[in-house]
């Protein structure tokens, strides 16, 4: 009895926790088995190449999508049985803006207010438009507005019932910098008043704004914790060189079975492998005058060579 | 030259991949003219048989035998209901049961003997001219042949007389055989069946296909809360709708309204919440406002051909009758023209109100069971 009781409050201090959630699409895979133990009030990066299952996993934790197999509670609800309640607790910012852009911002807002039951309807849409910075264009349609202003009216709208867990999908795709900035410091301005994040996104910048990260690799997570801890955990030796010839290298090195990831990318050649004595071997046959140097591995290396590596491995245990 | 060719058949290649993509508008375009052919090839009939008819005669003689048996055999009539009372017969004409009713008085046969041309009276439902103009036609000529073998020997005389029989047409509920009277009330059905089906099941699909689906599923509303909400306002449209109908019948037409307005009412309400049903769920089989449009002209196609409104009802094979009975506008089509043109009593019609609401509880139920309250 006390041990169950205690088993409760441990629970009850995740906003998400779920156990092996599958989820078929006819005789396709997108999600294999996937738990996530989240604590509350944590801002959590949700990472992975494109069909990766991230969007599929968001809609089953807030009840979008019935899971094929697998359990889970949403902030202490079962995801399969109150899908109700957690819509009412949750915000769930979909990947493509659906909005209605033929009503203006004002008019969306008080919309959502009214199915969620915030009264005074007024007054609550106008402290979120001033929040958020929308009150001047608030009689604009939605379907006239850029980029980062649809979807500061998206953050807007799935924000204003105050709920206790924000899941956002991709919500920076196609914005730019600066309003990607802007967006992110409200993130964080949310979850120091105490609102859960898990957010998925492909910007490695925005990854380590994470407190911890998620990374799904065809359906499955492949890795998970914080940013430092996983690039570590991938154990990546990088170098990198500049000088004449250093773009005209980077196929040498890929075809290289000693180096594990080459790219060129801001005017140098970069390459990593976990082995250092071979990477460095790799060096010294095809690597000549060019200036090399040892750097920090960064995030988008590390995942690069993990999505490589899973792959790799899929392969053999395939054949085999 | 050749540049051009290839742009139109860089254009031609992509419209026929999307085609085959789009397999519900790809099997519209094909059943459309295969329904088509059907209804018209074989469904409708515009020289109706078989109508029903009531009989009231007061005599059984050889000759009022010969004259049912001669309108027997010419097709056009069906007897249901042969009696000798009249106040059995009075109201099947006006409640929409028979087509016709003939009456044969007592001493029908012994003025006939006499040469005093005794009146025939067939009573005609004329509320729908083309229906029942042909049998009204023949009527006379049916029953003069039907006792030809009958005036031999000493009666020989009247068969070469003017007419033994004077046969009485009385055209009920539109003497003058105006087809607008049948038109028009019947337009505000099928203006109603275009009109509701098609704006709800696009304005759902239209969430669908902008993606807004998605956010209305996340957030806490419940499916009925979204079927009445969407359908509200086209109810309005719907009374609308049928203000300027019936404006229109009267002002324009002259179409006269005989019957009672609530009853009238209560039929258009009914109906318009059938077809709103019927909508929305055709918003959850079809993908885009494209199949919705489709679904919706599928539905219409057989709604006017089948339900009486272009052509008589109790013309078509009973295949064809069972399908329009399916339908709601046939019901109403019914009430309708009841009503404005027949003064038929509410309680006559139960059945056609029973028929479009029991078409509404059972598409109302497929929709709630289609719904998808998940993306799944």
């Amino acid at each position: 009895m006390r041990e169950k009781a205690l088993q409760q409050n441990l629970s009850d201090d995740l906003a998400i926790d779920v156990c092996d959630l599958v989820k078929d699409f006819g005789s396709k895979r997108a999600v294999d088995k996937v738990s996530i133990q989240m604590p509350r009030g944590q801002v959590w990066g949700f990472l992975g190449p494109n069909g990766s299952g991230k969007t599929t996993t968001i809609r089953m934790i807030c009840g979008l999508l019935e899971p094929t197999s697998g359990y889970g509670n949403c902030l202490g609800l079962d995801i399969q049985k109150e899908a109700d309640a957690i819509k009412k607790a949750t915000g769930y910012m979909t990947q493509k803006f659906s909005f209605w852009e033929d009503m203006t911002i004002r008019e969306n807002l008080a919309f959502v207010a009214r199915l969620y039951q915030l009264h005074p309807i007024k007054q609550v849409v106008d402290e979120t438009l001033k929040t958020l910075g929308l009150f001047d264009r608030q009689h604009q349609l939605a379907g006239h507005l850029s980029g980062g202003w649809k979807q500061r009216l998206a953050l807007a709208a799935v924000t204003m019932h105050n709920p206790a867990l924000l899941l956002l999908d991709e919500p920076t795709a196609g914005v730019d910098p600066q309003a990607r900035r802007d967006f992110w410091d409200e993130i964080h301005r949310l979850a120091g008043s105490g609102m859960t994040v898990l957010v998925s996104t492909h910007y490695m910048d925005e990854a380590e704004r994470c407190d911890r990260i998620v990374y799904l690799s065809h359906g499955k997570i492949m890795v998970q914790g914080r940013v430092q801890e996983i690039v570590k955990e991938v154990g990546l030796v990088t170098f990198k060189a500049t000088g004449d010839g250093a773009r005209e290298r980077v196929e040498a090195f890929r075809r290289d079975d000693r180096v594990d990831y080459a790219s060129y990318f801001g005017a140098a050649l970069h390459i990593s492998a976990r082995d250092r004595q071979a990477l460095q071997a790799a060096i010294g046959e095809f690597g000549d005058g060019l200036q090399w140097q040892e750097i920090e591995t960064g995030l988008e290396d590390a995942f690069i060579a993990l999505s490589q590596m899973q792959h790799m491995q899929s392969n053999t245990s395939g054949k085999g | 030259m050749l540049r051009s060719l290839n742009g139109i058949f860089a254009i031609l290649s992509k419209e026929m991949i999307q085609m085959s993509r789009d397999r519900l508008t790809f099997a519209m375009i094909l059943m459309i003219p295969v329904v088509q052919l059907v209804l018209f090839g074989y469904a409708i009939n515009t020289d109706p048989k078989h109508l029903a008819t009531a009989v009231h005669v007061e005599e059984q003689t050889p000759m009022v035998r010969s004259i049912l048996t001669g309108m027997k055999n010419s097709d056009y009539f069906d007897f249901i209901l042969t009696t000798g009372n009249g106040e059995e017969t009075e109201s099947l004409l006006r409640d929409g049961k028979v087509s016709f009713v003939l009456s044969i008085p007592a001493g029908f046969t012994k003025a006939l003997i006499r040469g005093e041309q005794p009146q025939l009276l067939l009573e005609a439902d004329a509320s729908d001219p083309a229906a029942a103009s042909n049998a009204m036609a023949q009527i006379r000529q049916i029953v003069l042949q039907a006792l030809q073998p009958d005036l031999t020997g000493p009666l020989s005389y009247l068969a070469v007389s003017a007419d033994p029989v004077d046969v009485v047409v009385h055209r009920a509920y539109n003497p003058e055989g105006i087809t607008q009277y049948n038109i028009v009330p019947g337009l505000v059905g099928v203006i109603l069946t275009m009109t509701m089906v098609m704006i709800t099941s696009m304005a759902m699909t239209r969430e669908v296909e902008r993606g807004t689906m998605e956010n209305l599923l996340a957030m806490p509303v419940k499916p009925y809360q979204v079927m009445f909400g969407k359908i509200t306002p086209y109810i309005f449209v719907g009374i609308i709708q049928t203000f300027i109908i019936l404006a229109a019948a009267h002002f324009l037409f002259r179409v006269p309204f005989a019957g009672s307005m609530s009853v009238l009412a209560l039929g258009v309400s009914l109906f318009i919440l059938a077809n709103l049903a019927l909508g929305f769920t055709f918003s959850t089989i079809a993908r885009s406002q494209m199949q919705a449009m489709q679904l919706t002209i599928f539905f219409f196609l057989p709604s006017i051909l089948l339900s009486g409104f272009m052509f008589p009802f109790r013309g078509m094979p009973i295949w064809a009758q069972w399908i329009g009975e399916a339908l709601p506008l046939t019901h109403f089509l019914r009430i309708i023209r009841g009503v404005m043109l027949k003064d038929t009593p509410g309680m006559a019609l139960l059945n056609e109100f029973a028929a479009i609401g029991l078409f509404m509880l059972v598409v109302g139920a497929i929709a709630m069971k289609r719904y998808r309250r998940t993306l799944d």
